[in-house]
């Protein structure tokens, strides 16, 4: 993976130098998805997107402690865990856009963000489905003795799903190396997920159902979800089996789109956003010493990167309508018949 | 050559890949210590071990997803799904994921793997297990779908899908399985995408797949006796489709039928048969004919079954009917 710690400012001493890491990946992904938003609202992002804003911590988290070969499997709310794994952001930038420089040239468009050479196997847009998937890519790397470890995550409205259950079920009778990571924002999609949820913790509370132990932490909370990243890692890695974590948090914005989220009561946003991830660890590192330029640089830096990217993004062309009968075939074509 | 049932064929054909390739795996519900719901896998526990032969839960979309996950990352697995039916619950895996993602990714992700299946009618278990489901999988971008009709296709075909560096489900017929025919000993790989003259005639085509095979060849027999003579194809594979073998076949004939076992609406035949009408307008000297199972869902009697998948009887009559 590429140095996240590198920038203009050095880090402070006496801080953990991964801490710093995590909170420049955190302030990178923050400023992307606050770009794509005003780029959704220029007209200029098509079709649909679902950003991460204010779930930051743990794609960041799981970012920083995955080996450079690990695999991530997440789904349409995935700009965040493919900017994590190292993935450029002019290319993300450019698939929002459906431009010919999208990371796959505006073929797949923001719900299926994937980039093999960084280890990001795919953003999937079915509820579930990449569940049973990342089991399969953990079987391999288990099969192969690869000591690769998938990743894979999903949303709480995921676990209603029977593809869930099963994914879980297999991972565990086959011990196989994949964390499975429940990001609860509390709704699927307009729904809060208790309302249609047996049990509180709608992953946690499951995970004894499949022999796992339960496993909730505070996803706003970066250093708490760089601990569970590392240890759940460390666990698959090790041959320990399947992880299954949730991490309750909350997303700033709407599902989708322009969507304003009026269903949520004003007090509960109020309350959340007053535990902005980025926020608390802005605090949390300041306390511990980090001084105030460093925030201010890396904020500059993450913000003069957003640009570039969205100004080769921009630039980039509209794709050739040349490329629509390729590559449904790994001959590069499309040939159905002779 | 040796003489195989279709099953020890198809056991046959995986072997010979697991052999080749310790990148083919092969997973599904029974498929290790049972030796497959059909006997289809047996020995290949014994053979290969059980971490290349690997009994799974009851569970078809972690079969598939399973598959597909470990088919992106460097292995080839081969998944059976017991019976075709079952398709249905891990729908989403196929259709959505495994057949959309190489397209989706611009190229980047490419899944060399196998979907077996036991397709057909036949045994009298009725609508939920009964099913001829290619003209699905047939309908969907991405996939590509064969159905072999002899032993020697069941090894040859299997053989060549498992090399094949994208998806292919592979339709099993049912009621095939204990037929015997000659397989060639040694490697044996057929290519996907040619379909086979089994009979040559001049007067009209009749194009069948899978079990829909011999019942063609037995009504040609009969219609002989009646002075037609009939030319049959095997289409072996529907996609990739081999129009070719079939329009100069057609050509030469002018006349085409198909026969086939799924109910009416949007078969693999109606789109053979509109190629035909849009390309070959002019050789034909009357209607295309499609012989299918009626748009019910199969009933399970022997008398009712019989009377709706399409028989050699029928192939017959509804062939002297059309050409008068
Ligand atoms: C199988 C399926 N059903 C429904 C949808 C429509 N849908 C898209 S996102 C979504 C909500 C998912 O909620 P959750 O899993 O909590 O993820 P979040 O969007 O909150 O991250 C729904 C219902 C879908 N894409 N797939
Ligand atoms: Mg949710």
């Amino acid at each position: 993976m590429e140095d996240l710690t590198a920038g203009a400012a050095p880090p402070a001493s006496g801080i953990d130098p991964g801490r710093i890491e995590l909170y420049r990946l955190m302030a990178r992904l923050r400023a992307f998805e606050k770009r794509a938003y005003d780029l959704f609202l220029q007209n200029l992002v098509k079709g649909t997107s679902h950003l991460g804003l204010g779930q930051e911590a743990i794609a960041a988290a799981y970012g920083v402690a995955m080996r450079a070969d690990d695999y991530t499997f997440c789904t349409y709310r995935g700009h965040d865990h493919t900017l994590a794994r190292g993935v450029p952001m002019a290319p993300v930038m450019a698939e929002l856009l459906g431009r010919e420089g999208g990371l796959m040239g505006g073929k797949g468009g923001s719900m299926h963000l994937t980039s093999v050479a960084h280890g990001m196997m795919g953003s999937y847009a079915i509820v579930g489905a990449h569940l049973p998937i990342a089991a399969g890519a953990a079987w391999s790397a288990q099969v192969r003795g690869s000591g690769q470890v998938a990743v894979c995550f999903f949303g709480d409205g995921a676990t209603n799903i029977g593809a869930f259950h099963e994914a879980l079920n297999l991972a565990a009778v086959w011990r196989l190396p994949v964390v499975f990571v429940c990001e609860n924002n509390l709704y699927m999609e307009y729904t809060p997920i208790e309302a249609v949820t047996a049990v509180k913790h709608p992953a946690a509370d499951r995970a004894s159902a499949y022999g796992l132990e339960s496993i909730l932490v505070d996803g706003n909370d970066a250093d708490a979800m760089l601990d569970v990243a590392r240890s759940t890692i460390g666990r698959a890695r090790d041959g320990e089996g399947p992880s299954l974590v949730e991490a309750v948090t909350y997303r700033h914005g709407g599902h989708s789109r322009a969507d304003p989220a009026k269903y949520r009561p004003e007090s509960e946003v109020q309350e959340w956003f007053a535990r902005d991830p980025v926020l608390l660890y802005r605090t949390a590192l300041e306390a511990a010493g980090a001084p105030t330029e460093l925030f201010t640089a890396i904020e500059a830096d993450a913000d003069r990167e957003v640009d570039e990217a969205t100004e080769i993004a921009t630039a980039s062309p509209r794709p050739s309508v040349s490329i629509i009968d390729r590559d449904v075939w790994s001959d590069g074509g499309s040939a159905w018949r002779n | 050559m040796a003489e195989l049932t279709y099953r020890q064929a198809v056991a046959e054909g995986i072997a010979q890949e697991m052999e080749r390739d310790p990148l083919v795996f092969l997973l599904g519900e029974d498929v290790a210590d049972a030796g497959g719901a059909f006997k289809a896998t047996v020995g290949l526990l014994e053979r290969f071990g059980p971490e290349r032969v690997r009994d799974t839960p009851i569970s078809e979309e972690a079969i598939v997803g399973a598959a597909m996950g470990a088919a992106m990352t460097g292995l080839r697995p081969i998944a059976e799904i017991m019976f075709s039916d079952f398709l249905a619950t891990c729908w989403d895996l196929i259709a959505n994921q495994i057949a959309k993602t190489r397209y989706m990714t611009n190229g980047q992700i490419s899944l060399p793997l196998v979907i077996r299946t036991a397709n057909g009618a036949g045994s009298r278990f009725g609508a939920q297990h009964s099913q001829s489901l290619e003209s699905w999988a047939m309908a969907v971008p991405g996939l590509k779908v064969v159905a072999p009709a002899t032993p020697a296709d069941a090894k040859g075909l299997l053989a060549g899908a498992i090399r094949e560096p994208d998806p292919v489900i592979v339709f099993e017929h049912k009621s095939l399985y204990a037929s015997k025919g000659e397989v060639p000993e040694g490697e044996h790989v057929e290519e996907l995408g040619r379909a086979l003259v089994r009979r040559a005639g001049e007067d009209v085509t009749i194009v069948a797949l899978a079990a829909m095979v011999p019942r063609a060849l037995d009504a040609a027999e009969r219609l002989r006796e009646e002075g037609v003579d009939a030319e049959v194809i095997d289409v072996r594979s529907l996609v990739p489709l081999d129009m070719s073998t079939i329009a100069s076949s057609v050509a030469k004939t002018s006349r085409m039928f198909t026969v086939e076992e799924n109910p009416r609406l949007c078969g693999w035949g109606a789109e053979i048969a509109s190629i035909v009408a849009e390309g070959l307008f002019d050789d034909l000297d009357g209607p295309i004919v499609r012989i299918t199972t009626p748009h019910v869902p199969l009933p399970a009697a022997d008398e009712l079954e019989d009377a709706t998948v399409p028989s050699v009887e029928r192939i017959v009559r509804a062939v002297l009917a059309a050409i008068g």
